[in-house]
């Protein structure tokens, strides 16, 4: 995998952001990121096979499906070639990955475009909740919350409340947001780049408001409504070559996984994401290594909650000991394990479509060097990462391990 | 009578108007609340919007379509909760449509008085002239069975005048809401010294259901609010007439104001006020107060004289502000009105005059918006006053005797039986004004 590129993640918190103003819309992010990685290959676009765009609500957001007719909008050279729209809500971008790795894993592409793309604040949130919705089984719209994932996942937190502790887990959320900001921070492309905002954690800890919101968070524990679009390579070995990149500037990917889980179906308990824990093992053991051997981790914290459940679900920390293991700084970019080190989706946007291709970029250019200011050191002895993007409430998860080239 | 069968058939005359159309968003907003918090009782409130004009009365409907859109928007929570029987409406933009076609539905746009004659509940918001709400009450009362409720909007006339030549008997209470009213907080509550206690035990709930904030004044022409504007525009007036005999009117009239709003910390000058009030309402205002509080010359040739050149101000339907003694230009004055030479001199060429007159700022002096986001305003405020106190500048020291007048017009407010307390008339001005502190203090 090599040559990744992320535009802006644009809205609240971005000072070009007004909601009242014109935006650019699909094609222009579409363009902006296909452009910049054909330029990464020295404008060379007819060396690509085949291109998957990852994207969930399209059709809804900015009423326009069929996306895969946007590829050749890229650069001429990618006419005729094959390029399809996946979804998998908010594993879209993860799903664009999977079929890229499938696809050169089947030998039908040395060089395969993954992008992903959505573009949401043509709505306000209270509709685009709506829209949003769809990532869950439509028969519980009725009963769920106004907006609906945020409802989904404060019944997850309040569950974890009940069972561990309410003011624990509150303070693991905080530190989570905290870490999510400074990383940010370090990070142009982000959307909390500008966030100066001096006591994190005292904002995070403002009391969740079930009247006008939901019942056991606050906006800060919640990832942010975004425009944007990510992309990158995965290429072959051959495709490597027929692309002139050094190894160097590629990574590998050394095992990843796709699951599911019954929509349908409730949680059998709300303080597990139990396929986010599946995707991990079956991704690590693809890998063929440990947790112990992973020196970043890009994880999905669309909701805080998210990303503490995520820590115990990669076995980073004992089930209830995740909010612990946050809040003392484990997983801050000096931590034990270092995660989302650019904010995630919290800290750097969740332009939903997009994300599971952001994390596969940032994780590229951790592995590369190539992150600035945002660059972690990574242990020689520990060069693997993962990535675990979501789709809905822990039901389509994509896991990918990533390996440094030396 | 049950209070909740005076609210089943309720009416707003003036509907489609300034303040009519914002008490209309109020009352169907809380009407249609009550309705769907009840729904184990049987409760269908209408509302009769009563304009003459068709043209504001199709406006008004698109301004509570628009802003009871606005409002469902905020508390879709709520309305998931007490549509939820309602099998139909799965996405939240179906529960907010429905809130909106619902308000709505409960709201009978007219130009027709005659639908007032079933009401229990009367809502006057006409304009601000004696003569015409007297013939709007007793029509109304004359031809219903109903005996029904009446509140007032006036800002200055004496509600027990109204109720005696309306023949009401106690059934007029003063309901003064401040422009616009959906915003703002204050209400102030007047009842006359004959009004039913029933009536104004019922408008200080309704008041508080709406989520306002209530002061009770007494029953004497102009309240609290407007009995404390225009004492305190009459004096701006008659500062800046002393002044013109040094400088041009224009640069006078710019000085008072900049003394009013730059270092008496409050969100606009004396004379804008008066313009986003409107010139011709202060006029009408000052008319009635000088009326029924003789001998105090609650007057101003000034005045007189701008409504002659037809310099009046006030505001567009959209709420933007006219031209009045100021010329504007994106909010901003640009250019003060010249009774002598009937015509806008240049503000660029006034402030010079102005600033050198007046003198330089004294250091540490904060623009209102920053003090009204401060914490610990009240610390501000001592010290601002200390500042001004040890500046022997020009403009700190007529801004003191401004101040001084201003406290001393708060404080005969409460001697004269207006309001009950200083911290009433407090509250109307920081609530209803908006000024960082209330007149009667002790920075």
């Amino acid at each position: 995998m090599a040559v990744g590129y992320n535009t802006i993640s644009m809205g609240t918190g971005r000072p070009e952001f007004h909601p009242a103003k014109p935006r650019p819309g699909l094609e222009h992010y579409i363009s902006e990121a296909g452009k910049a990685v054909i330029a990464g290959i020295n404008q060379q676009g007819d060396l690509i096979d085949e291109a998957f765009i990852g994207n969930f609500q399209a059709s809804l957001f900015n009423k326009q499906a069929h996306l895969g007719g946007f590829i050749p909008m890229i650069d001429p050279a990618l006419a005729g070639k094959p390029a399809m729209r996946v979804e998998g809500a908010c594993a879209s971008g993860g799903l664009a990955l999977a079929s890229a790795i499938r696809s050169v894993l089947a030998g039908t592409g040395d060089v395969v475009l993954a992008m992903g793309v959505e573009v949401q604040n043509t709505l306000k949130a209270i509709y685009g909740a709506d829209v949003l919705a769809a990532a869950g089984w439509y028969q519980k719209r009725k009963s769920g919350h106004a907006y609906f994932f945020p409802g989904q996942f404060s019944n997850r937190a309040g569950a974890y409340y009940e069972r561990f502790g309410r003011d624990y887990t509150r303070k693991g959320l905080a530190r989570w947001f905290k870490n999510a900001i400074e990383n940010a921070r370090l990070c142009p492309t982000a959307q909390e780049f500008e966030n100066k905002v001096v006591d994190l954690e005292a904002l995070a800890l403002t009391e969740p408001n079930g009247k006008f919101f939901v019942d056991h968070l606050n906006v800060y524990d919640c990832s942010k409504v975004s425009d944007g679009a990510s992309a990158i390579l995965v290429l072959s070995e051959e495709g490597l070559k027929k692309c002139g990149i050094n190894p160097e500037d590629a990574v590998e990917i050394a095992g990843w996984s796709q699951v599911a889980r019954d929509i349908t179906a409730d949680p059998e308990d709300l303080t597990v994401m139990s396929a986010t824990r599946l995707a991990v093992a079956k991704a690590l053991k693809s890998a063929g290594i440990s947790m112990n051997q992973v020196s970043t981790v890009e994880t999905h914290d669309c909701f805080t909650i998210a990303g503490v459940l995520g820590v115990e679900a990669m076995g980073l920390a004992a089930h209830g000991q995740g909010a612990a293991f946050v809040a003392d700084g484990a997983t801050a970019r000096d931590g034990v394990m270092p995660i989302n080190t650019t904010g995630g989706l919290i800290g750097w946007g969740h332009p939903t479509g997009a994300t599971g291709v952001h994390q596969a970029v940032t994780v590229w250019e951790q592995l590369t060097g190539k992150a600035g200011a945002a660059q972690i050191i990574i242990n020689p002895d520990k060069p693997y990462a993962l990535s675990i993007n979501m789709g809905g409430d822990d039901v389509t998860v994509v896991a990918i391990v990533y390996k440094k080239n030396h | 009578m049950e209070t909740n069968i005076r609210l089943t058939n309720v009416a707003v005359l003036g509907a489609a108007g300034k303040m009519g159309s914002g008490i209309m968003l109020l009352t169907t907003m809380q009407l249609l609340d009550m309705k769907l918090s009840n729904q184990g009782e049987s409760f269908s409130p209408v509302i009769q919007a009563i304009d003459p004009n068709l043209d504001t009365l199709r406006g008004l409907r698109k301004y509570l379509e628009t802003q009871v859109l606005k409002a469902a928007e905020k508390k879709c929570v709520w309305l998931r909760e007490v549509y939820k029987s309602e099998a139909s409406l799965v996405d939240n933009s179906d529960f907010i449509n429905r809130y909106v076609s619902d308000a709505l539905s409960i709201v009978n746009f007219t130009q027709r008085l005659e639908s007032a004659y079933d009401s229990y509940l009367v809502f006057e918001a006409a304009s601000e002239n004696p003569d015409l709400k007297v013939k709007l009450f007793t029509q109304i009362d004359q031809n219903s069975q109903r005996e029904p409720w009446f509140f007032t909007n006036t800002s200055s006339i004496p509600i027990g005048y109204l109720d005696e030549r309306s023949n009401l008997s106690g059934r007029l209470v003063g309901f003064h809401f401040y422009n616009p009213p959906a915003i703002q907080k204050l209400l102030e509550l007047i009842p006359a010294k004959n009004t039913l206690p029933e009536l104004a035990t019922f408008a200080e709930q309704w008041a508080k259901a709406l989520k306002k904030t209530v002061v009770i004044s007494n029953d004497i022409a102009g309240f609290i609010g407007n009995g404390h504007f225009m004492r305190d525009l009459l004096y701006a007036i008659s500062q800046m007439t002393k002044a013109s005999r040094d400088f041009s009117i224009p640069a006078s009239i710019l000085m008072m104001d900049k003394i009013s709003r730059e270092y008496l910390v409050r969100p606009m000058g004396i004379f804008q006020l008066m313009d986003y009030v409107g010139i011709d309402v202060c006029q009408y205002i000052l008319s009635v107060m000088d009326k029924f509080i003789p001998g105090k010359n609650l007057h101003s040739d000034f005045i007189d004289s701008l409504i002659t050149m037809g310099v009046k101000g006030g505001q567009f339907p959209d709420g933007s502000q006219k031209d009045g003694i100021f010329k504007y230009a994106k909010g901003k004055i640009i250019a003060i009105w010249d009774p002598e030479a009937k015509q806008y001199a240049n503000a660029d060429e006034v402030i010079p005059v102005v600033d050198a007159w007046l003198g330089k700022m004294p250091e540490g002096i904060q623009p209102w918006q920053n003090v009204m986001k401060m914490a610990n305003r009240e610390d501000y405020l001592k010290k601002h006053f200390e500042i001004l106190r040890n500046c022997s500048e020009t403009g700190a020291v007529m801004a003191l005797e401004y101040n001084s007048y201003s406290g001393k017009v708060g404080q005969a407010l409460v001697d004269d039986g207006v309001a009950a307390s200083t911290k009433d008339v407090n509250v109307v001005l920081t609530t209803g004004f908006f000024h960082s502190y209330g007149p009667v203090h002790s920075f």
